[in-house]
C-alpha cells in the first residue's frame, strides 16, 4: 500500500496489441528483475547502464523453465515516470505469457500494483504536477470501487467459501492458543501441541498447493470465463463469435502443452472476461456438435461457465434444438435468437417456454443488431453473481496467486518450525500471518474476528 | 461556599489510585511541582478487586512501567505474598510474571514512596469542578472550595465516575468497595463536553481463611526461585503464602438457575457493557451451560488478614444467594462471607477523544488516564497513568511529548488501541493485542525503554550505568558467538549427544550450533572458552537473540514498515471536508480520531486502502503547495 516497496503489473491495456509490458518500479526492481531475466551474455542487469534495452529471456527461478523471450528496458531513478528504478519487460506472447511474467515478478518479491498505483508514485515523488492529482484520486477512488463490486460478487464465489473455511480452522487454532497464553491456568482449555497444530497447518498447505495447482495449469491465471457458443449448424455461431471478439479486440492465443488445436479468443466484454472455448472447432467445422457429438459435447458444456445458445429465427424449432435444449438444462446460458432480418419461422413462445427464466436475446448478426442487448445480458449475468465460475476465481486473480504464494510460504515456515522444537506460540506467528494473507484475499481483516472467536468458543476469567 | 486559593503547581493529579500514583511520581520525578489530590489518603494504591499484579500481557506492562522509571513494579517486589513465571512452556515472547499482592503493604509502600518523592505533594480533597479558560485547563477547585492552579491537570477517577453499586435488586450511588462516589466532576465533565459511556465490571465475595476447609482444595504454590519485577530488585521474598482451588458443582449452577431472576445483570437492572474477559459466574453458567464445572482459585488478600479473595465468583446476585453459592463449593461449605461480590457501574469517557499523548482534543493540558478511559486492570491503569504524568510534566517543563509506539511497548499497543479504536467493553490488554509480541518480551523491557527513561530523567545514573554494561555484554557475547567455530571433537560430539541432537559434521558458529532447539545458552558456552562472568539475564537475553534470530528479524521488518507510516505525519490542522473522494465513512471516522500519522489512519476501522491512498495524494499536494 505504500510506496517503499517495488511494485509490478501489467501496464498495457489488456486485451489490446501484441506486445505487452509488465512493469517493476521500487527500490528493488532492478534486483527482482535480475531474479527472473536471462541475459546471452550473462550480464545481470545490475551491471548494466542506466536506460538501456536489453535481450534475453525470462526464466522461473524455481524450475529454471524459460518462461518468454523479452526485451528489458532499465531506467535507473530518478529520471523514470515513477522516479523511482523502472524496470519494463516487454512481452509478446499475449495474455498468457504477460500474466506469467507477472506472477514470476510477484513471486521474487514484487507486490502487485493497485490501481492507478504507478501514477500515485509518480506524484508522490513529484514527477506529476500538481493539477494531475484530482484525476489521480478519481482514479484511485473509481478502480477500487468497481473492483469492490466485483470482489463482492466474489464473496459468493466458491474461492471465498474456500479461503474463509481454511481461515475458520487457523482462526480456531490460534484462539485456542492465545488462550493458552492469556489464561495459562485455566484448566478447560485444551492445550494446544505442537502436533495439533503441525496437523493443522499441513492440511491448510495442502489445500493452498491445490488452489495454487489450478493456477499453474492456467487455469486461474487466464482469467475470464469458460465460454461456449453452441448450436445447429448455420444458425450464426461464427458470425457471433467474430461480433463479439471485433467488438472487443480479441488476443489469439495459442495453449502450448495443451491439444495444439484448440485456439482460444480471449474477449473483454463490459469488463468481464470471456474465454470462447474451443471456437477453433467452431470455424473449422461451423458445429461443435457435429463435430463431437452431442455425448461428447455434453462434457464441453460440462466444463463451461456460460453458454450462448444461438437458435435461428427464420427456422422452426428442430429435434437437435431440443435436444440442446436439454443438454444445457441447469446450466448458465443465454438464449440468443439470430437471423431476425428475415421472416420468422420460429414459434417464440415455445422458446421462451424452453428458456424459462434463462436471458433471451434477439440479433440479427448481420445487421449488426442485438449484440448491444446480449453484452448487456452477459454482464448482467456476472455482476448479479449468476454465474458460479468453474476457475474460482476470475478477476484480479493475479493478485489472488500472488497472496496464495505468501500464505504458502508461510504456512510452510509455520510447519517446519513445528518439526522442530520451535515453541508453539512463536510457531503461531506464521500461522497468524497466514490467517492474515488469506483474508487479504477475500478482503476480510476486520480485526476484531479473534478476539471475538476468542470470547465465544471459550469461557474466560483470571 | 467561600472559596479560597490553595496552592499553584505545574501539575495536578486528581486521584491516586494506580493511575494516578504513577502519574503523579513520574511528573514529580520528572521535576514538575506536582499535587496529588485524592478524597481518602488511606485509599493510596489500593485494589478493589483481586489481590494481584501481573500475568500474561500485564506483566509485561509492569515490567515496562519499571523500565522507564516507574514505580508499580518496585513496591509489588516488596509487598508480595507469592510470585510465579506463568507461560514457561512456551516460548520467550509470551512468559508473564504474576505476583499475589499483600494489599494493606502495596497500599502502604505506595503512600511512603509517594510522601518520600521530591517534588511531590499529597492532599486529600474532592475535585469538583475543573476551571477552563478559553478551552484550556487551568486548576480545579475542591468541594470545600478550595481553588488549586495548575498548567495542567491529570484526571485518574477510575470508577468513581457517577459509580454506582448493585447487588441483587439493590443499587445505590458509590464508588468502588462502598466508597464516595464523583458525582459533580462526572456533571462537571459532562458540561466541558466529554461523551462518556457506561461501563460495568465486579467482584467476588471475600471469605475468612478460618473457615475454609483447605483439605478440600489444591494447593497452588508460589515459585521456588527468586523472582522480581523491577530491574532495580535485589532483595527477594523467599517466604511465600500459596492460594488454593477449588471448583464450582452442580449444586453452585443449579442455584444461580434458580435465583437468575435475581441477577442484575438478567433483570435488566444493570446497563452498563461489562467485559467479556471477566464474566460473573452468572455469565460464565448462562452462557457456557454444558461446563460442568469452573475454577475457583482463592487467594489470600495479604499476610495481616485473613480475607481471602474468591477468584472466579465474581457476582451480583443477592447476598443470601451469594452465600448458597458459597456453601456449594467443595472447602467453602462453611465459608464465612465477609464481604458480599457486587457490580459496579461507572462512567468512562470515549477515549478516541484523546490524542496519544492522553491529553483531551476538547480541552488543552487536560490528560486523563486509568479506567475513566475505559479500560480494566491495575497495570493498564499504571502504564496510562506513567505517560499522562509524563506528557502533562512534559508540557510545563518545554519538553517534547512521549508517544509509545506499538512496536515499543505493550503500552504503545494499549494506548493506540484506546485512542484510535475506542472501544465498546472495558478494555483489557491480551497478548493478541500486540502485533509484534516477539520484540515486546517481559525479558527485554529494560533495552526497550530504558534509555527513554534515562532521558526523561526518571532513572538514576547508577541504574543507567548498569544498564549499559548489560547492553554491552549481550551485544559482545553475540558478537563473540558468532565469530567463534566449535569444531566437531570428541567433547563437543559428547555434549551434544547428551543434548539429544545429532553429531557435528564439520565444525560450526557457535552461534548456530546455539539455534539447535536441543542445545542452550550454558551448553555452548561450555564448549568455547570465555573469561567474562555473565549475569543469568545476559545469558538469557544472548539465547533468546541467538535463537529466535529469524523470527526477530521478521518482525523487525515488519516494523520497520510500520515506522515508514509512523513517519509519514498527517498535518494537525488538516480539513478532510475539503478532501474530495474520501468514503463518507472514512472521512467520519478520521474526523474523530484525527490520526498523527498515516500509520495511525490505517489502524482505523472504516477508513480503507483507497482511502489512504487519497490522503497520501491530499497530503503530499498540500506539501508541495506551500513550497
Amino acid at each position: 500500500m505504500m510506496e517503499f516497496d517495488t511494485i509490478a503489473a501489467i501496464s498495457t491495456p489488456s486485451g489490446e496489441g501484441a506486445i505487452a509490458i509488465v512493469r517493476l518500479s521500487g527500490p528493488e526492481a532492478v534486483a527482482i528483475a535480475d531474479r527472473l531475466f536471462r541475459a546471452p551474455s550473462a550480464k545481470a542487469l545490475a551491471e548494466q547502464a542506466s536506460h538501456t534495452i536489453h535481450y534475453g529471456h525470462i526464466e522461473d527461478p524455481a524450475t529454471k523453465e524459460t518462461a518468454e523471450e523479452v526485451m528489458v528496458a532499465l531506467m535507473r531513478a530518478p529520471k523514470t515516470f515513477t522516479r523511482e528504478d523502472v524496470v519494463e519487460i516487454n512481452c509478446h506472447g499475449g495474455i498468457v505469457s504477460v500474466n506469467r511474467v507477472l506472477s514470476l515478478a510477484l513471486r521474487a518479491g514484487a507486490r502487485l500494483a493497485e490501481p492507478g498505483e504507478f501514477t500515485k508514485r509518480a506524484f508522490l515523488n513529484g514527477r506529476i504536477d500538481l493539477s494531475q492529482a484530482e484525476a489521480v484520486m478519481d482514479l484511485i477512488r473509481a478502480k477500487t470501487d468497481r473492483a469492490m463490486d466485483v470482489a463482492l460478487t466474489q464473496m459468493e464465489g466458491r474461492l471465498s467459501r474456500l479461503i474463509s473455511s481454511l481461515r475458520q480452522a487457523l482462526l480456531e487454532s490460534i484462539a485456542q492458543m492465545e488462550v493458552n497464553i492469556d489464561y495459562p491456568e485455566y484448566d478447560d482449555v485444551e492445550e494446544m501441541t505442537r502436533p495439533m497444530m503441525l496437523e493443522k497447518a499441513q492440511w491448510v498447505q495442502s489445500e493452498i498447493a491445490k488452489l495454487l495447482q489450478t493456477s499453474q495449469q492456467g487455469k486461474i491465471l487466464r482469467e475470464g470465463l469458460s465460454t461456449v457458443i453452441i448450436g445447429r449448424p448455420n444458425v450464426g455461431k461464427s458470425s457471433l463469435l467474430n461480433s463479439l471478439v471485433q467488438e472487443n479486440k480479441a488476443i489469439v492465443t495459442e495453449i502450448a502443452g495443451t491439444t495444439r488445436d484448440i485456439i482460444e479468443e480471449y474477449v473483454n466484454v463490459r469488463g468481464v472476461p470471456l474465454r470462447l472455448v474451443d471456437t477453433a472447432g467452431i470455424r473449422e467445422t461451423e458445429d461443435i456438435v457435429e463435430r463431437i457429438g452431442v455425448e461428447r459435447s455434453r462434457k464441453v458444456l460440462k466444463e463451461a461457465d456460460l453458454i450462448l445458445y444461438v437458435l435461428n429465427y427464420a427456422e422452426q424449432l428442430t429435434e437437435e434444438d431440443l435436444l440442446l435444449f436439454e443438454a444445457v438444462r441447469d446450466m448458465n446460458y443465454i438464449v440468443v435468437i439470430n437471423k431476425t432480418d428475415l421472416p420468422q419461422q420460429i414459434d417464440l413462445d415455445q422458446v421462451k417456454e424452453l428458456t424459462s427464466d434463462k436471458r433471451l436475446v434477439t440479433t440479427s448478426l448481420i445487421e449488426e443488431e442485438g449484440i448491444d442487448q446480449l453484452e448487456e445480458a452477459i454482464a448482467e449475468l456476472f455482476f448479479e453473481g449468476e454465474i458460479e465460475a468453474g476457475d474460482m476465481t476470475y478477476v484480479s486473480n493475479v493478485r489472488h496467486i500472488s497472496l496464495l504464494h505468501q500464505a504458502h510460504q508461510t504456512i510452510s515456515d509455520a510447519i517446519s518450525a513445528a518439526e522442530m522444537d520451535v515453541p508453539v506460540d512463536m510457531i503461531q506467528i506464521d500461522v497468524t500471518r497466514t490467517w492474515e494473507i488469506l483474508g487479504e484475499i477475500i478482503g476480510d481483516t476486520a480485526d476484531d474476528g479473534l478476539l471475538n472467536q476468542l470470547f465465544s468458543q471459550f469461557c474466560l476469567g483470571k | 461556599m467561600p472559596q479560597y486559593e490553595a496552592g499553584t503547581f505545574d501539575v495536578i493529579v486528581v486521584g491516586a489510585g494506580h493511575a494516578g500514583a504513577e502519574a503523579a511520581l513520574a511528573s514529580a520525578r520528572m521535576g514538575a511541582k506536582t499535587l496529588v489530590l485524592t478524597m481518602n489518603l488511606d485509599m493510596i494504591a489500593f485494589m478493589p478487586c483481586n489481590p494481584s499484579i501481573g500475568g500474561p500481557a500485564k506483566g509485561i506492562v509492569v515490567r515496562e512501567i519499571d523500565a522507564m522509571g516507574g514505580a508499580m513494579g518496585r513496591v509489588i517486589d516488596k509487598t508480595h505474598i507469592q510470585m510465579r513465571m506463568l507461560n514457561t512452556a512456551k516460548g520467550p515472547a509470551v512468559r508473564a510474571l504474576r505476583a499475589q499482592a499483600d494489599k494493606v503493604l502495596y497500599q502502604q509502600e505506595m503512600k511512603r514512596l509517594m510522601e518520600e518523592q521530591e517534588n511531590l505533594t499529597l492532599h486529600q480533597g474532592i475535585a469538583e469542578e475543573l476551571i477552563v479558560e478559553d478551552g484550556e485547563v487551568k486548576g480545579l477547585i475542591t468541594q470545600v472550595g478550595g481553588i488549586y492552579r495548575a498548567e495542567t491537570v491529570v484526571i485518574t477517577t477510575g470508577t468513581f465516575l457517577r459509580g454506582e453499586i448493585i447487588i441483587g435488586d439493590l443499587r445505590y450511588s458509590s464508588g468502588p468497595n462502598h466508597q464516595q462516589p464523583s458525582i459533580k466532576l462526572a456533571e462537571n465533565l459532562e458540561q466541558l463536553g466529554f461523551e462518556t459511556v457506561r461501563f460495568k465490571t465486579g467482584t467476588p465475595p471475600r471469605i475468612n481463611s478460618n473457615s475454609i476447609d483447605y483439605s478440600k482444595t489444591e494447593i497452588q504454590p508460589g515459585d521456588d526461585v527468586p523472582r522480581a519485577f523491577s530491574f532495580e530488585t535485589t532483595e527477594f521474598i523467599m517466604d511465600q503464602m500459596p492460594c488454593w482451588l477449588t471448583y464450582t458443582t452442580s449444586e453452585t449452577h443449579q442455584i444461580i438457575d434458580e435465583n437468575l431472576h435475581l441477577s442484575p445483570m438478567y433483570s435488566g437492572m444493570a446497563k452498563g457493557t461489562g467485559p467479556r474477559y471477566c464474566p460473573s459466574i452468572e455469565d460464565k453458567i448462562v452462557r457456557f451451560s454444558d461446563k460442568p464445572r469452573h475454577q475457583i482459585f482463592l487467594e489470600p488478600e495479604g499476610r495481616s488478614t485473613r480475607e481471602v479473595y474468591v477468584q472466579g465468583l465474581s457476582t451480583s446476585l443477592p447476598e443470601h444467594v451469594q452465600r448458597k453459592l458459597l456453601e456449594s463449593i467443595p472447602g467453602l461449605e462453611k465459608a464465612d462471607m465477609m464481604r458480599s461480590g457486587y457490580a459496579i457501574e461507572y462512567d468512562a469517557i470515549v477515549p478516541t477523544q484523546l490524542w496519544p499523548t492522553l491529553e483531551s482534543k476538547q480541552i488543552t493540558n487536560l490528560y486523563t488516564a486509568g479506567q475513566i478511559n475505559g479500560t480494566s486492570g491495575y497495570e493498564e491503569a499504571a502504564g496510562q497513568g506513567l505517560m499522562a504524568g509524563i506528557n502533562a510534566a512534559a508540557k510545563v517543563l518545554g519538553k517534547e511529548e512521549v508517544i509509545l509506539s506499538r512496536s515499543d511497548a505493550y503500552i504503545g499497543v494499549l494506548i493506540d488501541d484506546l485512542v484510535t479504536k475506542g472501544t465498546s467493553e472495558p478494555y483489557r490488554l491480551l497478548t493478541s493485542r500486540a502485533e509484534y509480541r516477539l520484540l515486546l518480551r517481559h525479558d527485554n523491557a529494560d533495552l526497550r525503554l530504558t534509555e527513554l527513561g534515562y532521558q526523561l530523567g526518571m532513572i538514576t545514573e547508577e541504574r543507567y550505568a548498569r544498564f549499559l554494561e548489560k547492553k554491552d555484554h549481550i551485544e559482545e557475547e553475540i558478537k563473540r558467538l558468532r565469530g567463534i567455530i566449535i569444531k566437531p571433537n570428541e567433547q563437543t560430539q559428547e555434549a551434544i549427544r547428551n543434548a539429544g541432537g545429532s553429531e557435528l559434521k564439520d565444525g560450526i558458529r557457535a552461534a548456530d550450533l546455539l539455534k539447535r532447539p536441543e542445545m542452550n545458552y550454558d551448553m555452548i558456552a561450555s564448549l568455547t572458552e570465555s573469561d567474562i562472568a555473565l549475569s543469568d539475564e545476559v545469558k538469557e537475553q544472548v539465547e533468546i537473540h541467538v535463537k529466535y534470530e529469524g523470527y526477530i528479524e521478521k518482525s523487525l521488518l515488519q516494523v520497520d514498515k510500520l515506522k515508514k507510516m509512523e513517519n509519514k505525519k498527517i498535518p494537525e490542522n488538516i480539513d478532510y471536508d475539503a478532501i474530495s473522494g474520501l468514503a463518507t465513512e472514512a472521512r467520519g471516522k478520521l474526523k474523530e480520531v484525527q490520526p498523527l500519522s498515516i500509520a495511525q489512519a490505517t489502524r482505523i476501522s472504516g477508513v480503507n486502502p483507497a482511502d489512504i491512498s487519497i490522503l497520501l495524494v491530499y497530503i503530499e499536494q498540500g506539501r508541495i503547495a506551500k513550497v
